[in-house]
């Protein structure tokens, strides 16, 4: 009885998301600019919880607590660091810069502005093809944390497989279906969602165990070394390089990047800007604090389940648990829509047309993007089967990915003197790099690389710091291409 | 268009807010203040802080001098129309 209340909320819920796309689907108009960018016509809250929610993925939401179940709830820090003041930082030295830029020049995608930039339609096409690269392990991500999560939530009577396919069906139904208004609006409404169901679901949890202090005493019994920062997996090599990799990741990953060009008026990237460090703080703390504060909880996690929802089994209704991995869910398939949106216009508009086929109709364009989606999303389910890591190790993975690309851009945008030999060096040799360290691991036959050196640093850090020497020095002794044009990044004047 | 030379102090301002976000002076110190862990609060009341300096940043005008444009000034305001199909026509596309 219980388990079909659960699974009932949970479809249900899924359903009534779907709705709420197809509404804005109705109203909105059908050109790409429209489909992809809601007419560059989004607002401050929108905007911010639309950028808030495609966040709030199954990294943040299972993957977070779980590593703050294990190994202490310093997580928050790191991920409060990086989300809440780097990558607020970065919002305005890459997004203002870029929404800038896009506005003078009608660009859509990352890889368009680039390639337009330095005459380059093989830039063009590896930016976006890096890019769809990245997004796999993140799309498989999400798979893996709603296959977690239904374990955790029905004590493993649906499957990991069962949760797996249940989101990929939904985020291919939904992204066929709407565009992003649709999904600006969903994520508005998700964003607010949960944000006030993590808080009632930490005040009901705390409450149960006698109080804050009550939960944090439990902890530390169970858990001395959780009350001193640092130490264990938080060295400072992890912090440093977890919080810059996934910063700088951030900021390219398509559907971050191309909220960069949606905003309205300089003004509402200017308060989403000022919001941000509050908003993240928000969600955070609540999520990652009953993460950790599980460790001293009675409660049994079995093998390959997610501890938010075993939390929620054990102290709330069933009715309520079932309500939060919904939301939950529902939040992750609206990120997961965000990717696959933004994957599919960086495939039909950097790939496709400039490389493929550039006659094609917008009707086969559209068909193109969305058999793409569901192609795309049914491969990553079937890796996601595989479960070649931990929600953190994968999401990582696809965070510093993304990360390699951030330096060429930053020397793009603000260094007229860049090349684009340099460019395509400086993005192509440490993708190539990472690429073979990522794929060692994978591979039986050849030895793994080390993903980390000298106690917990990210090799990515050490990537990062190639691709902007690449850049920089392959800038300086190559000359600028003629059909490169500067001046197309020019903000000021005319 | 020309920089103030104050506006340059926010470039040590962005990288130390960044910097001690991370609670580093607290490594190691164990302490429970009001039912968590000291260097936690830490982390919440710098985040606090943060939104206070941004705010500053956007309303200084120090938000469009760092891009090169002057605040409130025609770079800005055409782009804030609102009339969002008009620059972005997309004929010219390449």
């Amino acid at each position: 009885m219980t388990l079909g209340l659960s699974l009932g909320i949970v479809v249900g819920y899924l359903f009534l998301a779907l709705a709420v796309g197809l509404v804005a689907y109705r109203v909105s108009e059908t050109t790409a600019e429209d489909y992809y960018l809601a007419s560059r016509s989004i607002g401050t809250v929108v905007l911010l919880f639309t950028t808030f929610a495609t966040l709030l993925s199954a990294f943040t939401f299972f993957g977070g607590p779980n590593l703050a179940f294990a190994a202490g709830p310093e997580w928050l820090i790191v991920m409060g660091t990086l989300d809440g003041v780097l990558f607020a930082v970065l919002w305005y030295a890459i997004g203002y810069k870029q929404w800038l830029i896009g506005n003078r020049n009608g660009y859509v995608t990352l890889g368009e502005m680039l390639g337009d930039r330095f005459g380059s339609t093989g830039l063009r096409a590896l930016v976006a093809g890096v890019s769809l690269l990245w997004l796999f392990p993140y799309v498989m991500l999400q798979q893996m944390g709603a296959g977690e999560a239904l374990v955790g939530l029905t004590n493993g009577v649906v499957p990991y497989w069962g949760g797996a396919a249940l989101i990929t069906a939904f985020m291919i139904l939904y992204v066929v279906l709407a565009g992003m208004r649709g999904v600006a609006w969903t994520d508005t409404i998700q964003g607010l969602f949960m944000l006030s169901v993590v808080w009632v679901a930490a005040v009901w949890v705390v409450s149960a165990v006698g109080g804050v202090g009550a939960a944090t005493g439990a902890m530390l019994d169970a858990r001395p070394d959780f009350g001193s920062f640092g130490g264990g997996t938080y060295s400072v090599g992890f912090i440093v390089s977890t919080a810059i990799t996934i910063a700088f990741g951030v900021t390219m990953f398509p559907q971050i990047n191309q909220r960069f060009f949606v905003a309205k008026s300089g003004e509402t990237l200017k308060r989403s800007f000022v919001l941000w460090p509050v908003l993240v703080l928000l969600l955070f703390v609540p999520a990652f604090m009953l993460g950790a504060w599980a460790a001293g909880m009675p409660v049994d996690v079995p093998e390959g389940a997610n501890v938010l929802p075993v939390v929620l089994n054990e102290y709330t209704p069933a009715w309520f648990a079932a309500l939060v991995i919904a939301g939950a869910m529902a939040a992750m398939m609206s990120s997961s829509d965000s990717m696959l949106l933004s994957g599919s216009s960086y495939f039909t508009r950097d790939l496709y047309r400039p490389v493929v086929n550039a006659d094609a109709s917008e009707r086969r364009e559209a068909w193109v993007a969305r058999i793409g989606v569901a192609a795309f999303a049914l491969l990553a389910f079937a890796a996601s089967l595989f479960r070649p890591g931990t929600l953190i190790e994968v999401g990582s993975t696809a965070f510093s990915g993304f990360a390699l690309l951030a330096l060429p851009v930053i020397c793009a945008l603000y260094w007229e003197r860049t090349t684009r030999t340099g460019m395509i060096v400086g993005v192509l040799v440490p993708q190539l790099a990472y690429l073979a360290v990522v794929l060692s691991a994978v591979v039986g036959f050849v030895p793994t690389l080390p993903r980390t050196v000298a106690g917990g640093w990210d090799v990515a850090l050490g990537l990062m710091a190639l691709s902007a020497l690449l850049t920089v020095g392959v800038s300086l002794l190559t000359a600028p291409s003629a059909e490169g044009d500067a001046s197309r990044f020019a903000v000021a004047g005319d | 268009m020309r920089r103030p030379r104050r506006d340059i102090v926010w470039i040590p301002t962005f990288a130390l807010l960044v910097a001690f976000a991370v609670p580093w002076p607290l490594w190691g110190v164990d302490r429970v203040v009001a039912g968590l862990p000291v260097w936690i609060w830490w982390h919440v009341a710098w985040l606090g802080l943060c939104t206070v300096l941004f705010s500053r940043f956007a309303r200084s005008g120090a938000w469009e001098r760092g891009m090169g444009l002057r605040p409130g000034g025609d770079g800005d305001d055409r782009a804030a129309g609102g009339d969002a199909g008009a620059p972005a026509a997309g004929g010219e596309r390449p």
